[in-house]
Formats: structure tokens, sequence, C-alpha cells
């Protein structure tokens, strides 16, 4: 029997039960829409992630103080001060490979401008920070080293702030004195909008001013560092300048080659890493249950496949009687429900490609839809037919044609 | 049309069904020849062995012992597959209800049996299938639905799917159990008429009066063949007909 006849065959008899062949059809169809639709889901979130992390400086590194241990109990990380302003102009004049580097201190204050008032954050850092985040400004001028140098009264405001304090977005503030804690600052920049991060931190709620300043002028003490901010000369080069740094900072702090680390150096990439490890865990997560489902779908083709034998017991019985051997029985259901799947996996894949993009559209959720995922939940849907098709076909291939003749 | 060419030969067929504890023997010890040419009618009643029978000699069935030569070959201890093969080949079936399947048109019903034949060109089908429906009168009704069709339609449709592949034999499992008289004697005239262009033909009925259209009648009882003698007196199915045909005039005109 030839292939084309057995799809022929295949084809008319899906088509004369139209509802029940497209019931079928809509577990799989499902199955595989959402298969698609959450790995596009999943995926999307996964690059979005990526990209926000990378937004902070793909070559950045980060240097913390270490865990403190009083008497066995730990202080949890960053708990003590062990890294001092001397510390940062170590690495800048000694590490080649450090392109960047800012001593970065950090609290929050409330902050007025007239009658307004609001809490923001205020960062101390130096003018290399706004390289290695890769922050422009919107109006006005950065800060100089000669700021810093004289422990100048000047600040960069984020939209945020300047909403909150001057009531619009828009309006220019430079030139503007506010206080922080009491202290009079001038604002002599705006910085570019920035938005939310991924994990929602609202980015534009911030302001910077000279390390100094902030260090002398707002902290209590002025000899410890909250953290440093650095970037490597390359992305290539960080692990490498993270082995200078932390060379040289043991090296500064003293430290017995059997002790640990009383610091803590981190890379963008390790951050992106972990986040790219939980997104990809959601994604498999959301998948699985989605194949779940695929599952079921094929669990309803074998159902439905094992229902048409036994109602077309006599039809097998005269095919067979008039020639049909096991295997061209065998074929025709196998066809019947490889033609299921196969168009299920096709509409499927329409319907998951539509869903993902109407969750990109009103959800304003990022997605991605990969070859992959369109390939893999097809050739799975493909498969599932084959695997729930072979029981019922192998039934109805191995039925006695005297006996299926004689069915009522 | 007397040849004595040997086209079946059987010999000692026993078949034992074993229900529970008990054997029931179908068949005891059947032996027959069917020659080249033959119209055989098989009458016996229920329980006779008469189906049985039918399907070993269908192809359907193997005995528990004996011999089944077709054309001198030896079709006993063929795999299922290659019965499938004789079946499409050389034999044509024709059942009591007809057996065409629903919702599929005449000429696919007739094709049905070219589709296991590697033999013929999918090109070939439509021809086929179309000069078989003309030989029993359905030409005209080539594209209709089963249930568009009546019961001797039906059978008509069946004969042409048992005579598409030039079958040797045609198998006939009460063709006119479901028929009134005069749809029977059509069914008969189509037989006779094959069977007068060299088609053997082997029909089960429990009709006596259709077994005349036969040239031989052979009796089953009890696994056995207790009677086998040819025809005297028998119809032809034109003439019948004509007769019918003057009866129903005689009945309008009165």
């Amino acid at each position: 029997m030839r292939i084309l006849n057995l799809f022929k065959v295949a084809f008319r008899s899906l088509l004369r039960n139209k509802l029940r062949s497209f019931l079928t059809m809509l577990g799989i169809i499902i199955g595989v829409a959402s298969v698609i639709a959450m790995l596009a889901i999943g995926e999307g979130s996964n690059q979005n992630i990526k990209a926000s992390v990378a937004s902070l400086g793909t070559n950045s590194i980060m240097v913390y103080p270490g865990n403190n241990a009083m008497g066995g109990v730990s202080q949890g990380a960053a708990s003590n001060k062990t890294i001092r302003v001397e510390d940062v102009e170590a690495i800048r004049d000694n590490c080649d490979l450090v392109n960047f580097i800012s001593p970065v201190d950090q609290k929050r204050a409330q902050v007025i401008y007239g009658s307004q008032n609001w809490n923001t954050s205020i960062l101390g850092v130096t003018n290399d920070y706004l390289a290695i985040r890769s922050l422009t400004l919107a109006k006005g001028s950065t800060f100089t080293t000669a700021d810093d140098r004289a422990v100048a009264k000047v600040c960069l405001v984020g939209v945020t702030v300047v909403l909150n304090l001057f009531g619009d977005e828009n309006f220019n503030p430079i030139g503007e004195i506010i206080r922080i804690n009491s202290i009079p600052v001038k604002i002599i920049g705006v910085l570019s909008k920035m938005g939310q991060n991924t994990f929602g931190q609202d980015q534009d709620d911030i302001i910077l001013a000279p390390f100094s300043t902030v260090q002398k002028r707002m902290m209590s003490s002025s000899m410890y560092v909250n953290s440093i901010l650095a970037s490597g000369k390359s992305e290539g080069q960080v692990v490498d300048a993270v082995d200078e740094i932390t060379n040289l900072l043991r090296d500064k702090h003293k430290i017995a080659p059997s002790d640990d680390n009383d610091f803590t150096v981190r890379t963008q990439s390790e951050i992106s890493n972990i986040f790219g490890t939980i997104s990809k865990v959601m994604t498999i997560l959301l998948a699985s249950i989605a194949s779940i489902s695929l599952l079921v779908g094929g669990i309803g083709i074998m159902n439905i496949m094992l229902v048409s034998v036994t109602e077309r017991t006599r039809e097998i019985g005269i095919r067979m009687a008039i020639g049909a051997k096991g295997k061209d029985i065998l074929t025709q259901f196998m066809i019947e429900s490889i033609v299921i799947s196969f168009m299920g996996g096709l509409i499927g894949i329409a319907l998951g490609i539509l869903v993902a993009e109407l969750v990109a559209t009103f959800g304003g959720w990022p997605v991605v839809i990969t070859v992959f995922s369109v390939v893999v939940s097809f050739l799975f849907s493909t498969i599932i037919g084959l695997f729930f098709g072979w029981y019922p076909a192998q039934k109805a291939a191995s039925l006695n044609p005297i006996d299926a003749l004689r069915y009522e | 049309m007397k040849a004595s060419e040997n086209l079946i030969s059987v010999q000692n067929l026993i078949k034992t069904y074993i229900t529970g504890t008990t054997e029931v023997h179908a068949l005891n010890d059947v032996s027959l020849t069917i020659d080249k040419g033959e119209f055989l009618a098989i009458m016996g009643a229920s329980g006779s062995g008469k189906s049985t029978f039918m399907n070993i000699l269908g192809c359907l069935d193997n005995p528990t012992t004996g011999t089944y030569l077709m054309e001198g070959i030896d079709v006993l201890g063929r795999n299922r597959d290659e019965l499938a093969e004789l079946r499409n080949q050389k034999l044509g079936f024709v059942f009591q209800s007809f057996n065409i399947l629903p919702r599929t048109s005449a000429l696919e019903n007739v094709e049905l049996p070219l589709l296991y034949n590697s033999k013929i060109a999918v090109k070939d089908y439509g021809d086929r299938a179309m000069n078989a429906l003309k030989s029993v009168g359905l030409g005209d009704r080539v594209n209709a639905m089963p249930n568009e069709l009546s019961g001797g339609q039906q059978q008509r449709v069946a004969i042409a799917r048992a005579l598409v592949n030039d079958p040797v034999i045609i198998m006939a499992d009460e063709p006119t159990g479901n028929l009134d008289s005069r749809t029977s004697y059509e069914i008969m005239q189509i037989f006779q008429a094959l069977n007068d262009k060299g088609i053997t033909v082997v029909m089960v009925t429990h009709e006596p009066d259709i077994a005349q259209f036969a040239k031989t009648n052979v009796v089953f009882k009890d696994g056995k063949i207790i009677f086998n003698d040819t025809v005297k007196d028998r119809k032809i199915a034109t003439e019948e007909l004509k007769k019918i045909a003057l009866l129903t005039d005689e009945k309008s005109t009165t």
C-alpha cells in the first residue's frame, strides 16, 4: 500500500469525524502552544534580566568588606568595615588591568527644597562611577576631581528626585540649592532617565555627590569605604583584574596565606550568571508544567484512537478480508495519530506564537520565541503521536479478520 | 464451460474448537475439489460447519489438520501476511451484510482492494474500479454514498469490489440473505454472468431456490458433507426475472 494512499485514507477518516478529530487535536494544540508561550516568556525574562544586569556595566567589579564573625557568630555579608580609602588609591595606582575605580559610600537621607522634602539614596562616588555604570547626564555637568578634593557641596540628581522636589520631571534644577541633612548642596547636573531595573527598583531615585563630600560631611567615619566599584579594561580581563585586586588587598591587609580574605570581590558576570540560572530554572519549571499538558494531549490521542479502533473493528475486518496486511492496518492508524499530532503541532505553534505576542503586547512582558522551542515542542508532539498511536494501531493490526468481520 | 481443471482441492479438513473442556468438531474430515468455472452453492443448517469451511476456503482461517491446494499451491502453513496477499489477488469476497465502508463513495469502496495490491499502478485505480462498477450495472452511481444506494445496489458495489483485482474465485457468504427475492435474482444474474465469463463462484446460502442457480450443490451437516451433486433443472436468473416481470404486469392489468 503506497504511502500517499495511506495519507489519503487517514485524512478521509479524520474528516469523517471532524469534531472528534479537532477535539483530539486540541489537546496537542494547547500543549504545544503552552510550551512555546512558556518558553518564550521564560526566555524573554531571562534576556531582560541579563540585559538589565549588564546595564550595570559588563566589566564592573565590586569589592565589599568581608563578613565579620564575633565569637563564632557571623554578622553576615559586609558586616565588617575593612576597606579603607587608601585601598582605593592603592588599586588605582597599582592595578594595571583596572580601568576605572570609584569608592562608593551610600546612605539614605532626607532632602529638602523649599517646602518639599524627599527621602532618597545619597551616593558618594568619584567621577569614574558614571563611566563604570554608563550613566549620562541629561542636563548640566558632572563634578570634577577638583570638586572632590575641595569637598565641594555639589551634586547630580536623578529625575525622580527632581519630580518630588520641584514638582515636575522636566524642571531644570541646575543651580538650585537643596539641603541634604541640613547641608546646602548645589545641583550641577541631572542624570538621564534610567527607569526601573529588573527588580522593580527605581534607578532614578538617586543623588550622586563627590565621595569626599559624602564621606566627610554626611558619614560618621572617614576612614572606611562601604564598597568599591571598579571596571576591568575589557570583559576578558575582568577575571585577571579580580586576581590583581585580591592579591593587592591581601597584601595591604596583611592576610596570612592560610587565612580567608576580609573582603569579597564580585564581578558583574557572576551576578549575571546567578540571575541567569534563576531565570533558567523558572523557564524549565514553566516548560515542564506546559509539557504535562502536551502529555495529557497525547493520552487523549491514545484514548480516541482506541475508541476509533473499536468503532471501526468491522472496517478493519473488511480491509483485512480484501487483502490488508497487519502492517497496512498498523500504518493506517499510525498515520492517523501522527496526522493529528502533526497538525495539532503546527496549529499549536501558531497559537503559541500568538499567545506570546499577546502577552508581549498587552502584558508588557518581554517575550523571545526561539527556534529551539518551536522545533523541540513540534518534535515532542509528533513523537507523542507516534508513541500514543502505537498501542491502538498495534491492537487494530492484530485483530483476527473473522472476529472483526463478525463484530457488531 | 466444462473445464475439469482443479482449481481448489481440500482433503481431510478437520477443524476443532475447544470450548472449556469439550471439543467441538466444526469440520470433521471434509474433502472437496472445485473445478475452474464451477458455480458451487454450499447449504446447511447453522452450526453445520459451512461457515467454518468458507472461512478456511477464503484463507481467513486455518484448519486443525488437512490439506488445501489452490491452483496446485499449498495454502496451509502460510503466515498472516501471505494469506492476506492470497485473499487480495486470488479471492473476492461478497458478504450477507454487504460490508462496504460507510461514508465512502461507491468508487472508493471498489478501489479499496487495489490499495493493498502492489501490482497495480495508482493511475489505473480509477479505470479498474469504473470498469468493475460498469460490469455490475452501476456505471451511473459511481459517486453515490452507501446510504444513497438500495440494498441490491450496495451488494452490487460489494461484487464490483470483489471483482476489481480479477480474482480466480468469488466467495459469497449468503449474498442474498438481506435482499428480497427479485433483488436476489438480480444478484444471481450477475453471478451467472460472471460465471459464464469463467469466474469460479462459491456461495453459501440457506435458501434452496437460490441454490438452484448454481451448477453444483453441496450440503453440510454436523461438520460433514452429506450431499454433493450437480443441480438438475438449473434456474437461469435472466428468465426468472422475466417471469417476475410478467407476473407483476398481470397483477397491474387485473
